[in-house]
């Protein structure tokens, strides 16, 4: 499969799996493997040495923390975390997310760290992830980070994330329980293929100022918050479904690919979001 | 460079050497030949090469081997016992749920995970839950009656579809 004779190594700890990075040039780190195993097939990437993170201890616990945030480990399958209770009950919107990636095996292996990681423009839990302002937390070679998701997609496959460093979780703050909405996603085969296009629309429990959320995904080099829609919904409600929907068609930077054309993807950004805004009630 | 690995396949432990780019899909296969598993895509779009690792179905081609090591592997091989083979097989027996039956082995145990969560599926449970297997020959109706009787005689016998 790979292009050159690969390591395989099992990290036992944080600190070793940073270590094990750190040895060789071309290390990868190793969650669900289902995107990097593809990657390697199509040869886009030949890793020297994969280190296989899923058996580190902790990082496969869903936690609430002392201030009511809920920490999500970096190995938890996405299948795991749509289940969870917490997740159901105070974050819907992510388990909606969670329960669009790929296939119910796929699920089993696939984790949310993983997807923020790959980068994709089309992945799918960092619509949730953004809209409920997660945080990812991770452990490098100069020590802990921890980076709010609002900023941490650069491009396609390009994150603020540093050389080396290991997600060890998720974290969605106390405040974001509660905030509910509608995730609608445009697939050409439902259950298995990425997202043509995704947009979220959420309100946050507390209303008021600041309280929706408007995210769109696959229709931009980096998923995408749009402050402008959501201000109109802040003011007006659902009666601005119709501007949001022309703020977000503003917003987005759609490109032609085999999923679909830029125009068809701009179009349905509209008609998603002023759907979405509309059934906030 | 190999690796030496153990892993429990339908309850017997193997041990080998394995390659660490080798996938849990060709592992099997070549390996232990046990072709039930089959490759589809390797790509994880077609659900031909399901196995349950540590009683989850998973896309065998998206595994690899060194990450079975020390887990438990069901494969088709390991359903029938002394002979007689598991209700669910012979449900997609009896409702002809398989034509060429390239995707049944991934199917039954896609489903086998899916009764072990939820016992009793709605038709739409059990569709999202096949959506990432695909069969090209029965169009799919058959495999859906066949899931539906089989739950129903898993419920009955109160031995639900974990073995
Ligand atoms: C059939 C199929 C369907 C799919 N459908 C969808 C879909 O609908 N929507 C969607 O968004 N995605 C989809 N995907 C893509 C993929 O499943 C997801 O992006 C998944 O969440 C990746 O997680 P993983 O654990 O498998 O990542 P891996 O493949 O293990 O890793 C991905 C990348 O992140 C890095 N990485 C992983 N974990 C960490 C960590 N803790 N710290 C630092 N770096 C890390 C790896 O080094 C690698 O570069 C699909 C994939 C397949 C095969
Ligand atoms: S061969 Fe694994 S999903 Fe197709
Ligand atoms: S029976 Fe032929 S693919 Fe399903």
């Amino acid at each position: 499969m790979n292009v050159r004779p690969l390591e395989f190594r099992t990290a036992r700890s944080t600190a070793e799996a940073t270590a094990l990075w750190a040895e060789v040039p071309d290390a990868y780190y190793l969650a669900g493997g289902t995107d990097l195993l593809i990657q390697m097939r199509l040869g886009r990437r030949s890793p020297a040495r994969l280190i296989d993170l899923k058996r580190i201890p902790g990082l496969s616990a869903i936690e609430v923390r002392g201030d009511g945030a809920l920490s999500i480990g970096a190995c938890v399958p996405l299948g795991v975390i749509a289940a969870h209770p917490e997740v159901r009950a105070r974050y819907p919107l992510l388990a909606e997310c969670c329960l669009a990636v790929g296939s119910y095996p796929v699920r089993n292996r696939a984790t949310m760290a993983g997807n923020v990681c790959n980068a994709s423009p089309a992945a799918d839990t960092a619509a949730a992830l953004l809209a409920l302002e997660a945080a990812v937390e991770a452990s490098g070679p100069n020590g802990d980070v921890v980076l709010p998701l609002a900023g941490f997609f650069q491009g396609p496959g390009k994150t603020v994330l540093p050389a080396g460093a290991l997600v060890t979780a998720l974290v969605l703050p106390a405040k974001a329980a509660g905030c509910r909405g509608s995730f609608h996603r445009l697939s050409r085969r439902r259950g298995v293929d990425l997202a043509t296009l995704g947009v979220l629309v959420g309100r946050h429990a507390a209303g008021g100022a600041g309280a929706h959320r408007v995210v769109l995904t696959a229709v931009a080099p980096t998923p995408l918050r749009v402050p402008a829609a959501e201000a109109l919904l802040d003011r007006q409600g659902a009666a601005a479904a119709a501007q949001a929907a022309e703020a977000a068609r503003a917003a987005c930077k759609p490109i032609d690919d085999v999923r679909g054309t830029a125009q068809y993807r701009r179009e349905m950004v509209g008609v998603l979001v002023a759907r979405a805004a509309a059934a906030l009630g | 460079m190999t690796q030496r690995i153990t892993v429990r396949v339908n309850g017997i432990p193997e041990t080998a050497e394995v390659a660490p780019d080798r996938t849990l899909l060709t592992f099997l296969r070549e390996d232990l030949d046990l072709t039930g598993a089959k490759e589809g895509c390797n790509e994880g779009e077609c659900g031909a090469c399901v196995v349950l690792v540590d009683r989850k179905p998973i896309n065998a081609c998206l595994m690899l081997a060194v990450e079975a090591d020390g887990r438990e592997v069901v494969t088709i091989e390991g359903l029938a016992k002394d002979g007689v083979l598991h209700p669910l097989q012979r449900k997609f027996l009896e409702h002809q749920a398989l034509q060429c039956g390239f995707c049944t082995p991934g199917m039954i145990l896609t489903t086998l995970g899916l009764l072990a969560e939820n016992p009793s599926p709605s038709e739409g449970e059990v569709r999202r839950a096949l959506s990432g297997n695909l069969c090209r020959c029965t169009g799919y109706r058959q495999i859906l009656d066949a899931v539906q009787d089989a739950a129903a005689e898993l419920r009955g016998t109160g031995k639900g579809a974990a073995r």
